[in-house]
């Protein structure tokens, strides 16, 4: 534990804190460029010098550990003109376009140069131009404006773990490009726009549409994947601009995956504005008025018998719209609810069966991981980055069993199924002796018939590995989508002997069922999977799977329009907030479930959003503490049966589109051509030599 | 004047062979066995009592740098990492040893390896000494066939590995850290200090990289003793003997091996046959490798060739390359030429010398031709001041101080220039 003085302030630190930190501890900002505080220090960009006492030169404040009883100045004359020095040398090659600039109004060099800027330049020669490389659909590059300073480059490095952008040619030639012509595979590209202090990198599809002054920012959770990364949500007017992350270092640190980032553009089409009825001789959809689409969905519920009913919720729900819809449903005795529309099947019944129990920040304690049935790259980029954290750091060993996929890290592959289980491997020696050991469960390993015998074999695997002990909980399940744990919370699963998923489809299409009540699925080919006798209401925002087979829809709200709490895949529960309104007359989803309760005639006992939070606290007490991944009693779970060799497949083909926002989206679109198509044509064009 | 007796590197001419025979017949490979035989301490201290500075341009003590590494080794493996990446304009003086006396170096190698716990040594050869890095290759088959080096090096029962590694000619390979980076695979970009190589270097282990010249003394030094080597020279903060680069504008450009102090004058006039036309046609001398800030006629009458006396008339020794100019030289010219070589030499890292080593030559060759104002003159100081001190490595200071030379003592010059230029533009 050094002690300093920093501008004659005494300060004592952890050891290898640099300068940079403890300064800003003591709250003296010290201006940087290079410098990250989640990658690695190359200190080329200059702009942090301080003086030390003794030292001979100015030092670089971000690359010097602490010292005992060192002397710091961060302001004196002498720094004062060194980082005059460093900036004018910046600016000399740095396009003054600030006015054209996508950064401007939050780029760090524009905010420097106020500081240590002079008023006008005396750089008399020539100014330097690069090529701007084609980067893909994503990101926008200028790299005129580069000003070397290579964060993005360590970034891909470290963080994304693709090797595709470096530094090229020396001394002022010298200019960051990708080695090859090619765009950003990544999944995690966007954060370049974020970590990159200039013009250079910009956001490709928000290119000139909106100023940051402009823009009304809402704090809020993403609900693209399971892991609930924070997000700011950019709005103008009742527009969302973008989306960028927010700091969170439990749960996505400060990065957030392309889908989260990019797919918001799908908000903006083929959006339902207006309840729809099926007309019953064209057979086509046409519009409506809320109360008549809401009293025929009442006829429909209160004439059927409630055996014949069924209902389930999809992806992107929030926690209060599917607590309304199961106290509606109970309330008709309806038995058959489900929320594993993605065609899983395992053990609802024990919460540790079902979540994170490390939690997404735990996987950097792990010193041994199992990765079974998933591809985490594409299932949750954020969870494999943290996972590349770990092996960075550590070497931490990482074996697999499923798909083989470029995960960025290398990995031991065990096996293609679940026999590997009981494989004879050398990596089950190394999970057995490590002190935290961790498997982490994907959903392919659950997407087949036998899926819940398959978590019975995993509960008796982790226990044979001693994956729990003291103050460990290595067991953790990597969920699909945002809403699943908050209804497998809520307990919006088959209630007695009520049909699940595959139940119901299968029920559906023997005509034994007559009405399913569809919150916002559309994870599955609705039409195809449902019987053609089936009356399907359809709650959502987007006219995708769901609402073309639907005879009647009901227009929702998307995760940027309404206030509501997900749950994420570590049982973290987490507020998203509203940053714009929903259009048309579409309506936020617990109020049009309120509604419909009084239509029915079973009115639910909340008239506000505050009284319904009230009666979830108090019927499920997790969901009272925000923020906080609740964790769950280690009890066992599963159903013993037969495991078939079946090898496992991870549910996600086309990382871009996953759900109705981003199939929709045209910039996922373009991604898809990009990363998925083009990829698929070169497998293809090898096999066919 | 140094006696013959007292040179170390007695075939730098190349007037016999290099192969080990020959070597040996002048001294090389004697009984390695027994100065290793003395252990560890021993050679360091002798090396310290020899008082012995790299040869490489710094001048930091090299008995000092060798005790920085560990005593034991905590796990990992120590490295000797040899600098032979002699790129400084104006300096030739290891290629001469790499040619005509590579057995010296290699047995210096197996000593210091020694000295400072490593089994293996790397020489880090500059791109463009194809035929020497061939040379030094066929030395060390000779070596590990007469069984001087490998296993058991020279009987000594310490394991010793060289390898050659050829760089792809960038200067700035040449500072230790960017050599380590290059060897690694990686780019040639200097480190930042700390870790010091000697706590983290090569492949994160401790490591010590030296100048072949320093290292190719060390067997010498071993033999004679280290106040042998202290006893020559000037005082005792500038001793032993040293490599001297005479080019340019003398009768008889040459390598020389001459006592360390010994004064300018007297080493262009006995051993590189004077200046052209007379030492009274001498215009300036850079006496230390391109570098270097310049010294006018007037200083170089009196001063001495040695770090501190150097140092003292604001230039320094550096690699001992000395590059003289006579009258006939265009100064403003020949400094513009060398603003260009550490703009194209510089490795882009840090912002200064990025950005700043392109404007300053370019000002540079507008100066050459007089296209400038004289505020510009006060306005490029005032750059190399931006630039030097600012950078991670020495390339920055490097690229700064012969223009501050050229203006400490030739202002006038570059002013006299200006105003003609701007004449002939008037009268145009």
């Amino acid at each position: 534990m050094p002690k300093l003085k920093i501008n004659n302030t005494e300060i004592e630190v952890p050891a290898g804190t640099s300068i940079l930190q403890a300064a800003e501890m003591l709250g003296y900002e010290i201006p940087r460029f290079c410098y990250h505080d989640k990658l690695s220090v190359p200190a080329n960009c200059r702009m942090c010098l301080v003086e030390v006492k003794g030292a001979p030169k100015p030092v670089a404040s971000c690359a010097m550990a602490c010292g005992e009883n060192m002397e710091v100045v961060t302001d004196s004359p002498m720094i004062t003109k060194a980082r005059h020095g460093v900036m004018e040398m910046m600016l000399i090659n740095h396009p003054l376009d600030c006015p054209i600039c996508d950064q401007g109004g939050e780029c760090d060099l524009q905010d420097q140069a106020y500081g240590y800027g002079f008023d006008r330049s005396r750089y008399g020669e020539d100014k330097r131009a690069k090529k701007d490389p084609d980067m893909g659909p994503l990101i926008k590059t200028v790299m005129t404006r580069c000003i070397q300073c290579t964060r993005c480059v360590r970034f891909s490095e470290e963080i994304a773990g693709v090797s595709c952008l470096g530094m090229l040619n020396r001394g002022e030639d010298a200019e960051i490009t990708t080695f090859v012509e090619k765009a950003i595979d990544s999944e995690l590209s966007g954060n370049l726009v974020d970590v990159c202090p200039v013009g250079a990198l910009t956001n490709k599809p928000y290119a000139f549409t909106a100023r940051p002054w402009e823009l009304r920012k809402t704090e809020s959770i993403d609900v693209h994947d399971a892991v609930g990364a924070n997000i700011r949500i950019d709005a103008r007017g009742n527009e969302v601009m973008r989306v960028l992350p927010r700091l969170n270092e439990d749960v996505n640190e400060e990065w957030l995956a392309d889908k989260s980032r990019y797919a918001i553009d799908g908000l903006k089409k083929a959006r339902l504005d207006v309840p729809y009825i099926r007309d019953e001789q064209s057979g086509s959809l046409r519009s409506a008025t809320w109360d008549d689409a809401l009293s025929k969905v009442a006829e429909k519920l209160s004439t059927t018998s409630s055996s014949k009913i069924a209902a389930m919720v999809g992806a992107l729900c929030d926690a209060e719209s599917i607590l309304a819809l199961k106290d509606l449903m109970l309330s008709l005795g309806v038995q058959n609810l489900d929320c594993r529309t993605d065609g899983t099947l395992f053990d609802v019944s024990k919460r540790c069966g079902y979540i994170m129990n490390s939690g997404i920040s735990g996987i950097e304690d792990a010193d041994a991981i199992l990765l079974i049935g998933t591809n985490p790259r594409h299932e949750a980029p954020l969870v494999n980055a943290r996972i590349r954290k770990n092996w960075l750091a550590k070497r931490t060993k990482v074996a697999l069993i499923g798909e083989q996929k470029d995960l960025t890290y290398p990995y031991v592959y065990i096996g293609a199924g679940p026999d590997s289980l009981n494989a004879d491997h050398s990596f089950f020696e190394t999970l057995k002796s490590a002190e935290k050991p961790m498997i982490i469960v994907g959903q392919g390993a659950f997407l087949r018939p036998d899926g819940e015998a398959v978590h019975a074999a995993l509960y008796d695997f982790a226990t044979k590995m001693g994956v729990v002990g003291d103050g460990w909980n290595g067991f953790n399940v990597l969920q699909g989508n945002a809403s699943r744990v908050g209804a497998l919370d809520l307990g919006f699963v088959p209630q007695g002997t009520g049909l699940n998923a595959y139940g119901i489809l299968t029920a559906s299409q023997k005509d034994e069922l007559d009405v399913v009540y569809l919150l916002g699925v559309d994870e599955f080919n609705v039409e195809a999977s449902l019987g053609g006798n089936t009356f399907v209401i359809y709650q959502g925002h987007h006219g995708d799977q769901g609402a073309v087979r639907a005879d009647i829809v009901l227009p929702g709200s998307a995760y940027t329009e309404k206030d509501g709490l997900y749950v994420n895949t570590e049982g973290r529960v987490q507020i998203a907030k509203k940053a714009v309104s929903a259009p048309g007359e579409a309506r936020e989803d617990w109020k049009i479930i309120r509604a419909l309760s009084e239509k029915v005639g079973k009115t639910l006992p909340y008239d506000s959003l505050h009284q319904l939070r009230s009666r979830l606290v108090k019927e499920f007490p997790h969901f009272g503490k925000i923020g906080e991944a609740v964790s769950a009693d280690w009890k066992a779970f599963g159903v013993a049966g037969e495991v078939r060799k079946h090898p496992f497949h991870s549910p996600i083909d086309n990382y871009y589109m996953t759900n109705s926002i981003s199939r929709l989206s045209p910039t996922m679109a373009k991604c898809t051509a990009e990363f998925v198509t083009k990829k698929q044509a070169a497998i293809a064009a090898e096999a066919a030599e | 004047m140094l006696a013959d007796q007292d040179r170390i590197f007695t075939n730098i001419y190349g007037w016999e062979p290099f192969s080990l025979d020959a070597a040996k017949q002048r001294g090389d490979w004697d009984n390695t066995k027994d100065i290793l035989a003395k252990g560890r301490d021993w050679i360091i201290n002798e090396m310290k009592t020899s008082g012995l500075r790299g040869r490489g341009g710094a001048g930091f003590p090299t008995g000092m740098k060798w005790s920085f590494m560990p005593k034991e080794s905590d796990g990992r493996p120590h490295y000797l990492v040899i600098n032979a990446d002699e790129s400084e304009p104006g300096t030739c003086k290891d290629r001469d040893i790499l040619r005509h006396e590579p057995h010296k170096l290699l047995e210096g190698a197996l000593i210091a390896g020694f000295a400072m716990g490593a089994h293996r040594a790397y020489i880090y050869m500059r791109g463009e000494f194809f035929n020497e890095g061939s040379t030094i290759n066929r030395a060390i088959k000779e070596a590990y066939e007469a069984g001087l080096l490998g296993k058991n090096a020279a009987g000594s029962g310490w394991d010793f590995d060289v390898v050659l590694h050829r760089g792809a000619g960038a200067y700035i390979c040449g500072e230790e850290t960017a050599l380590i980076e290059s060897i690694e695979g990686k780019k040639g970009q200097p480190r930042n200090k700390p870790p010091f190589p000697a706590g983290a270097g090569l492949y994160s282990c401790p490591t010590t990289v030296n100048n072949v010249e320093t290292i190719a003394v060390a067997p010498t030094i071993m033999r004679r003793g280290g106040s042998w080597f202290a006893g020559i020279g000037k005082d005792e903060k500038n001793t032993g003997t040293k490599l001297f680069c005479i080019s340019g504008h003398v009768n008889h450009r040459c390598n020389v091996e001459e006592e360390m102090g010994i004064p300018l004058k007297e080493l262009i006039e006995k051993h590189a046959g004077g200046i052209r036309g007379g030492w009274d046609n001498l215009l300036a001398i850079i006496p230390g490798g391109s570098s270097t800030p310049l010294l006018p006629k007037h200083i170089c009458d009196t001063v001495t060739m040695d770090f501190d006396a150097l140092r003292a008339v604001q230039s320094g020794l550096g690699t001992a390359g000395v590059i003289v100019m006579d009258k006939s030289t265009d100064v403003v010219s020949a400094i513009a030429r060398l603003t260009h070589f550490y703009m194209h030499e510089s490795c882009g890292q840090c912002t200064p010398c990025r950005e700043g080593t392109g404007w300053l030559y370019r000002i540079m060759q507008r100066m050459a031709i007089g296209n400038a104002t004289l505020e510009e003159i006060d306005m490029l100081l005032d750059l190399t001041k931006e630039i030097e001190g600012h950078t991670i490595c020495a390339h920055g200071d490097a690229s700064a101080w012969p223009i501050q030379g050229l203006f400490r003592h030739f202002r006038p010059e570059v002013e006299k220039r200006i105003m003609e230029y701007r004449k002939d533009i008037k009268a145009a």
